[in-house]
């Protein structure tokens, strides 16, 4: 692919720290490469920023090849921005426009509070994890055999489909009322669907849903901004199991 | 005598490490809480170290600079964990994984560190699998397996495209259910900047809170080291963007030894490199070899005219392909070692046909056309359908490389804007995996008493090249299954040491050195960012240190690094404070060791005058251009005492390798 330049405006949101207000400033960017990936395209600016002696942008990423769950960004309005199935580290300039404007903020939420710019803190998704979200096994090399327990197929891949979350935090910011209810059903699902996370459902799904109340996310009402802007297509259906093990434990509990 | 002991244990090599664990000392259950042990870095060898360790008892404090354990790079990894389980029954064992991973090694790795590896392979899996890690099943619902290359079985167990991840998150559910329990303390967002001896013995670290700033003091009874590898060295690589050398570099500056710098992993199936801002290169998992046929054209005037946009890689007839693998290896094909692959894609292209359109050239194909049909032809047939049309094969085929390989394809579209189902993908070698690193004994501890290394950060079982899938299998074993052993035998020394005080002149020289480097920095006020430097580095690094090496080039380096490292210092511009989030600062104080290191990996280059596993000297190639070993003057390890910031002081000491149980041969993979 042959690659053009596109210059382009960016309103972005720029905060001190967690305790100043913060204000969307305005900058602009020429000779950015369509092949850029957009946050080649911040490294641009923020090499800009260097050489003028102004603060660079600091902004959250790491693997920039969309696995580790580490950027974030409000693009446009949508979480990692204009297209589907991607994190932004995937977005490329490719689907911008010359003289376009660009808008960049950090997610939204109150669970996620603003540590610097568009850097936040997602350590919630950490506590909630600690909650419950494994199988109490200890590191023994003496566990049965890995084919001992056959699964079929089908629910392996059920599993497999819900595990593949990378914990980013685009279902918190895509909703409407921040809720966590995504992120916490795709654990949940997961370890629901494979006989060794069995023994432990109803304690896992109790606790993990009391932390995500304690951290502040709010409640589900199914609308499903969520999975349309999750970039791994984590489905609603996990949401669904998740209800159901909860109910399932609330009914039986002890 | 050699300065190193390598402290492997006596007797046959089937033996060594089940005698050697029964020996080895204890810490009773009462003592452990009495005692701290740190670790560095989350992925999978510091999350299932620091999970163990908790589990066991032992006050653990982990340390990673992502704002979560789960970020490590380690979940990158794509194509899956090899395991001596013989599922397949088609001739695995033990002794077949740890002879390939020598021999893929290019024998130049320790026979008993490799076969302890081979031993609890088959232990990862089931402690995975215990843990809720989603592997790929077939449909009697047991486990499946691919190959992988420099072997002939099918051991490899894999997720999809994203093993590296459900591995990796079944490391960190561990962690977080030992931080929920409170008996680890997990410190995100934090750098290790050093590490505190005290009377020789590691005794802690210094830390940066990264939001803060503020610079910390940490206290432990050892100290592991578990923070990745170094490729970052050159910039471009697959590696996070994060990914650092400082951890280990700090501990090798206070006197641990650094060991075969100049063994690089290129790994031959990344995306090619597109533009000047590019930040990183994105690999295509090898995994795609069982699948994919490498070729280029055989007419040059057809490489020409594809790189000039005039013709496409479809148009070009079957027998004017130049399937380069399978011709000149045609027992392996396309399933010869990363490093035998890498370095023929760069014969091709040097020769002038390569595929990309950019600066240089630089590409080759990966063609999925020949599995589409072939898979698609098995599945009509499995669904009944015998007289199936072209177009129903190909959509079946298509459908079977999806279900296996659907979220690289996806990845691969996202970056190129092109279709890997209709069009072959384009793809050249980028440096991925470091085999090099920190030297450390049978019990994976440094040359600092008390400061154990684990993961791609120690230098123990690859050897010269690491075997596909074997990354992963590493960085588990040394969590899960060695340092819990060795680090519990030092240990047994310590119960009556009691806590460590952090207020000693020890840390307050160690928090001084921390504290006059980033003010160094911030009051420098150069004229160039950091990225400016890396870059630079990064060219170096590639053009001289790269895939192919030679004496000239490698003294150019040297030289030219020395003085880019004194522009560095002298003109370097960081922006900010010292007392908050300062992502230019962590760069600036990253980029300082990648200066010093890839000096020291051109010269350890130099003084390997051989050719071995993926470091390759072009003097020391046959008349096929395969590597030519020199195992009379260079079967040895190569480690690095550090004596001073000028690095070409550095004192080379050699640990000679000894084949007992394997025959050393010539590696040949036709």
């Amino acid at each position: 692919m042959a690659s053009k330049y596109i210059n382009i405006n960016l309103k972005i949101w720029r905060q001190k720290n967690a305790n100043s207000k913060g204000e969307m400033k305005t900058y602009k960017l020429d000779q950015v490469s369509t092949d850029s990936s957009f946050l080649e395209m911040l490294d641009q600016l923020n090499e800009q920023l260097i050489n003028n002696r102004e603060e660079p942008v600091a902004f959250d990423h790491d693997c920039r090849e969309g696995i580790c769950g580490m950027c974030s960004l409000y693009i446009n309005g949508r979480a990692h921005g204009p297209d589907n199935a991607i994190t932004t580290c995937q977005l490329h300039m490719r689907k911008f426009k010359d003289g376009d404007t660009i808008y960049v903020e950090p997610w939204r939420a109150k669970a996620f509070p603003v540590i610097k710019d568009l850097v936040v803190d997602r350590s919630a998704f950490d506590r909630i994890q600690q909650a419950g979200g494994f199988v109490s096994v200890n590191t023994s090399g003496r566990t049965m055999d890995a084919n001992a327990i056959p699964i079929a197929k089908i629910d392996a891949d059920k599993a497999f489909e819900a595990a593949i979350c990378i914990g980013c935090g685009a279902c918190v910011a895509s909703c409407k009322n921040a809720s966590a209810m995504l992120f916490v059903s795709a654990k949940v699902s997961q370890l629901a669907l494979l006989p060794q996370g069995k023994v432990e459902a109803k304690e896992r799904v109790m606790n993990m849903v009391r932390q995500m109340d304690e951290e502040g996310f709010g409640n589900c009402t199914n609308t499903g901004a969520c999975s349309v802007e999750c970039p791994k297509e984590i489905s609603l259906d996990n949401i669904a199991r998740m209800n159901r093990e909860y109910m399932k434990a609330m009914v039986t509990a002890e | 005598m050699s300065v190193l002991d390598s402290k492997i244990p006596e007797g046959h090599i089937s033996q060594k490490w089940t005698d050697y664990k029964n020996h080895l000392k204890l810490v009773a259950p009462n003592n452990r809480p009495k005692i701290d042990v740190i670790v560095v870095g989350t992925g999978l060898a510091g999350a299932s170290a620091a999970a163990s360790l908790g589990e066991m008892g032992y006050n653990v404090k982990a340390f990673c600079f992502q704002d979560s354990p789960r970020r490590a790079h380690s979940i990158a990894a794509q194509g899956g964990i090899n395991a001596a389980k013989n599922y397949q029954n088609d001739g695995d064992s033990i002794f077949r994984l740890f002879y390939d991973t020598i021999k893929g090694g290019d024998y130049r790795a320790r026979e008993a560190n490799v076969h302890r590896l081979a031993e609890v392979s088959g232990n990862i899996i089931d402690q995975c699998v215990a843990q809720g890690v989603p592997f790929a099943r077939e449909y009697g619902g047991l486990l499946d397996n691919r190959s992988f290359g420099g072997t002939q079985v099918q051991r490899t167990f894999y997720a999809a495209g994203q093993t590296g991840q459900q591995l990796l998150l079944g490391a960190y559910s561990a962690i977080s259910r030992q931080i929920g329990l409170g008996r680890v303390k997990m410190y995100n967002r934090h750098e290790m900047l050093d590490i505190v001896k005290v009377d020789g013995k590691a005794r802690g670290i210094i830390a940066r809170n990264l939001i803060t700033g503020a610079i910390e003091r940490h206290s432990g009874h050892a100290v592991i080291i578990a923070t990745g590898g170094y490729g970052n060295v050159y910039f471009l690589s697959t590696n996070a963007m994060g990914s650092n050398v400082t951890a280990a570099w700090k501990i090798h500056k206070q006197g641990a030894y650094f060991a075969n710098p100049c063994y690089v992993q290129i790994h031959p199936t990344c995306i090619p490199v597109h533009g000047t801002n590019q930040s990183k290169l994105t690999l295509m998992s090898e995994s795609l070899r069982n699948s994919g046929r490498i070729w280029v054209p055989k007419k040059k005037e057809d490489a020409e005219a594809i790189r000039a946009g005039k013709m496409k890689p479809t148009q070009i007839a079957e027998e004017d392909r130049d399937y380069y693998l399978e011709r000149r290896y045609p027992a392996f094909g396309n399933l010869v070692p990363r490093d035998v692959a890498s370095r023929a894609a760069k014969e091709r292209c040097d020769a002038g046909f390569g595929i990309e359109a950019n600066d240089t050239n630089e590409g080759v194909y990966l063609d999925f056309s020949s599995e589409i049909k072939s898979k698609g032809k098995q599945a009509a047939y499995a669904q009944g359908i015998h007289n199936a049309t072209e177009e129903q094969i190909i959509a079946l085929g298509k459908k079977w490389v999806e279900e296996k390989y659907g979220n690289l394809f996806q990845m691969y579209e996202k970056i190129t804007d092109e279709n890997p189902y209709e069009l072959p993908m384009k793809i050249y070698p980028a440096v991925h995996y470091t085999m090099g690193g920190v030297w450390v004994d049978y019990n994976l501890q440094s040359t600092i008493p008390g400061c154990f290394v684990a993961g791609e950060a120690n230098f123990s079982d690859h050897g010269a090249n690491r075997l596909g899938a074997s990354a992963l299998m590493q960085g588990l074993a040394d969590g899960y299954f060695v340092l819990p052993y060795t680090v519990s035998d030092y240990l047994a020394n310590e119960i009556r040491t009691g806590q460590i005080p952090t207020n000693t002149p020890e840390f307050d020289e160690a928090e001084k050195r921390v504290k006059d480097t980033i003010n160094q920095f911030l009051n420098n006020n150069g004229s160039r960012s950091v990225d400016h430097f890396h870059k630079k580095l990064g060219l170096i690094m590639w053009n001289k240190v790269g895939m192919g090496r030679n004496e000239q080039g490698l003294k150019e380096a040297i030289a030219e690094i020395d003085q880019l490292r004194a522009e560095f210092y002298k003109d370097v511009y960081v922006p900010g404070s010292a007392d908050e989030l300062n992502p230019e600062l962590e760069k600036a104080l990253r980029v300082a060791d990648f200066m010093e290191l890839g000096q020291l990996m051109a010269m350890d280059a130099l003084q390997r005058k051989e050719s071995c596993g993926g470091h390759f000297r072009e003097e020391y190639q046959d008349a096929e251009g395969e590597t030519l070993r020199d195992d009379e003057n260079f079967k040895f390890v190569g480690a690095w005492e550090y004596k001073g910031s000028d690095i070409n002081q550095s004192q080379l000491h050699k640990e000679e390798l000894n084949y007992e149980f394997i025959k050393i041969a010539a590696r040949n993979y036709k």
